[in-house]
């Protein structure tokens, strides 16, 4: 008895499944676009959770009076995925980007929208020639940039510099000596370095390397090398290589708070704002983001670490190893693969100086942006508003993370071959091996 | 059977039990369950533990220093990605989950009825070509699924199927159903065939003899008697979709995203939260658990009906 209830049971939600995958589809028809209904936007990019849901405020309550419903989906495996949804011809109205490598690749499939002129008139008016050009293929403009982050902050304890007696270095060789210095009078190590983040893992090292890169020789060496014409083994990339191996190779400065060098690579590149909030580690090289960590670290009297310049952690720009300041930093673009006039609009107000005031204020974010239309002084925090002074400078020398522009097979080589390297694997070792990704790109 | 066979068999049982009832399998039993258990248990001790705590030892520490919160969980409970909480995600896990188990089943067993009962011509290599299906991996799959479902079947000119709304959103969860139910069919094909195909001959024929046609036959002798295969089959479809990230990133998004996705999703942006998962992977598995051990008796059964014949 008990069988058969179990049995017409089971043909039971059978049929009722059923039933409810005929009912799924109708609500699901063709959103009216008539009357008063809001028009749908959809939004498919890369922040999830908390970075997800500020995206989301940052254009919320523009899109409310527009009558726009965006509808965002943030997927953390975005760079893999949207490969798959283009070939498969699910595209969203709205895809970001967070690398230009791979964004101009899939421009060239042709299934990205040009800007339409008004969104190209204000990318042109408030982005600088060298944000346009990330967005550029065939002299046609595709992306929008939306958002912006700098890297190459050497993140420190003001009160700690002040007990050693030292101050913030202006030059890399500065840096060195103040390495040495701290080393001396405490001990212990002085950096701390996380390179682990899942499949992604070696990258902060990678980011290190390009920054010194772009420092010591310049935008031109910089770009040609990211472009495959300076190889990897060539002099600027493994002199860089041998820079950054003084600090993070060297058993007497790394890893501060947590082991080895190797211990390098198993440490969560988030988590070193735990050593170096509670004063275990005097420095670690980290992008502005680093500050999102800090909120759940502790100092050694366990309260939350204040940031600030007075405050129990702080930021220096790396000093410059050769000539004027550079900036290597990252950025999100949007580009549309539908071209309705709700989508144009919200291309277009992405683009706009409003949209780069909104991103700013969303509350605890922490966006920064290179939108010339922005105001800085409605930024807060005092690192972030010096990041987007930087960012709008002329004379600061900004490149993209020669990773992100890379083709992502040399992309991932090289991470790989950051975490070898720090493993011990020899340097010409890890240089040619990465070298030899180019061939597959 | 002859006499001989089952005594040897009685007596291989025989000597079976003994074997694994003696104490120094019982202790190696203990030891196995208890490394298998430990990093789970480690897990466990970490949910509950301060953020900071978690992030900078090992939760071994937790028996020299106990500090117990429950913040772990009330953060990964107010967690919102792309508009969702993590019960919402709940939902939408469930929503998801019992379709896609259910589907697979009711269309296999009556194909599995079909190639072991009903007799026609090739139903053999039928058996085997659904069978052999199983070795196509999933991800060969996305594209062309992806492009069915946004662009509709053609056939010799005439539309079979529409496709769905323009863009992802539009189509609620019947892509990831219709994925998950294709995926399934060929090992649920095989199970239940194997199943149903051990119902020794003479029921069959006895039943016919008394007037039953195939549908009475099915609903009324087949069906009870492959129940454990179709449980266990059951738990194995559930765990198997419940756990699925691949197939719902692309298939669904926006609110309708399952559990796994907000569990990706927990440790954020650059990883910053990766303590949030020791609470969020304890809230992910209660419904998986309730499921195995509501069937568990059906399970281990299943797992023998479907293995031996004869």
């Amino acid at each position: 008895m008990a069988k058969r209830f179990i049995t017409y049971g089971i043909v039971g939600v059978a049929v009722a499944s059923m039933a409810l995958a005929g009912c799924s589809q109708s609500p699901s028809g063709s959103p009216s676009t008539t009357g008063s209904a809001p028009q749908i936007v959809t939004i498919y990019g890369t922040p999830t959770g908390n970075e997800g849901t500020q995206w989301e405020a940052s254009w919320k309550a523009w899109a409310a009076a527009n009558n726009i419903t965006i509808q965002y989906t943030g997927d953390q495996n975005f760079t893999t995925n949207i490969s798959t949804k283009i070939q498969g011809n699910a595209l969203p109205d709205i895809a970001v980007f967070p690398q230009p490598g791979l964004m101009k690749s899939v421009i060239e499939t042709g299934k990205v929208q040009q800007l339409d002129a008004t969104t190209l008139a204000t990318v042109k008016q408030n982005f600088s020639t060298d944000w346009q050009s990330y967005g550029t293929v065939s002299g046609q403009q595709y992306a929008v940039p939306l958002d912006a982050s700098a890297k190459g902050y050497i993140w420190y304890s003001p009160a700690a510099f002040t007990a050693w007696g030292v101050t913030v270095p202006t030059t890399w060789a500065d840096l060195m000596t103040l390495t040495d210095t701290i080393q001396q009078k405490t001990g212990q190590p002085v950096w701390c370095a996380g390179f682990n983040s899942g499949d992604a893992s070696g990258w902060p090292g990678t980011d290190q390397l390009a920054e010194y890169v772009l420092s010591a020789s310049g935008g031109q060496v910089y770009d040609q090398w990211v472009s495959g014409d300076v190889k990897f083994t060539d002099q600027p990339i493994a002199d860089a290589f041998t820079a950054m191996g003084k600090i993070l190779l060297d058993p007497k400065y790394v890893n501060a708070g947590f082991g080895d060098v190797a211990s390098i690579n198993s440490t969560a590149f988030g988590d070193v704002a735990n050593a170096l909030a509670d004063g275990t580690c005097a420095m670690t090289n980290q992008a502005t983001f680093l500050e999102a960590s800090f909120a759940t670290a502790k100092t050694a009297s366990g309260a939350t670490p204040t940031v600030g310049p007075t405050g129990d952690v702080w930021a220096f720009m790396m000093p410059p190893v050769a000539g004027t300041p550079s900036v290597v930093g990252g950025g999100d673009f949007a580009v549309a693969f539908t071209n309705s006039p709700a989508v144009q609009q919200v291309m277009n107000y992405l683009a706009s100086g409003d949209y780069a005031n909104s991103l700013i204020t969303v509350p605890d974010a922490t966006f920064i942006t290179a939108n010339k239309g922005v105001d800085v002084t409605k930024e807060t925090d005092p690192l972030l508003a010096q990041a987007i002074t930087t960012l709008k400078d002329p004379t600061t020398t900004f490149r993209f993370g020669a990773g992100d522009s890379m083709p992502s097979v040399v992309q991932q080589a090289w991470w790989k071959g950051t975490v070898d390297w720090i493993n011990g694997v020899d340097q010409g070792t890890v240089l040619a091996q990465i070298q030899k990704s180019w061939a597959d790109a | 059977m002859t006499v001989t066979a089952i005594s040897a068999s009685t007596r291989m049982v025989k000597k079976t039990h003994r074997t694994l009832s003696s104490p120094w399998a019982t202790i190696g039993a203990i030891i196995i369950a208890a490394v298998w258990t430990l990093p789970t248990f480690g897990l466990f001790v970490s949910s509950f533990r301060p953020a900071t705590s978690i992030t900078t030892t090992g939760w071994w520490t937790f028996f020299s220093d106990p500090q117990v919160t429950l913040s772990n969980y009330s953060q990964t409970l107010d967690f919102v990605s792309s508009g969702i909480t993590i019960t919402q995600t709940l939902w939408n896990s469930l929503t998801i989950t019992i379709p896609a188990a259910v589907f697979p089943i009711v269309l296999a067993l009556l194909v599995a009825y079909a190639l072991a009962w009903i007799d026609f011509r090739g139903r053999h290599v039928v058996f085997v070509a659904i069978f052999a299906l199983q070795i196509v991996p999933l991800q060969m799959l996305l594209v062309p699924l992806l492009k069915m479902y946004t662009g509709g079947v053609t056939a010799f000119g005439a539309q079979i199927f529409p496709g769905f709304a323009a863009n992802s959103l539009g189509s609620g969860f019947a892509q990831v159903w219709i994925t998950h139910t294709m995926s399934a069919l060929p090992l649920a094909t095989f199970m239940l065939h194997n199943a149903l195909a051990t119902i020794p001959g003479e029921v069959m024929e006895a039943a016919q003899i008394d007037g039953a046609g195939h549908g009475q036959i099915f609903l009324r002798l087949a069906l009870p008697l492959a129940m454990p295969t179709i449980a266990s089959y059951a738990i194995f479809q559930f765990l198997w979709v419940w756990n699925d990230l691949l197939i719902a990133t692309i298939f669904t998004s926006g609110s309708n995203a399952p559990i796994t996705k907000i569990l990706a999703d927990l440790s954020g942006k650059y990883g910053q939260q990766w303590y949030l998962l020791t609470a969020g992977t304890f809230l992910a598995i209660i419904v998986p658990l309730i499921v195995f051990f509501a069937l568990q008796r059906f399970f281990v059964r299943g797992l023998l009906a479907g293995a031996t014949k004869g």
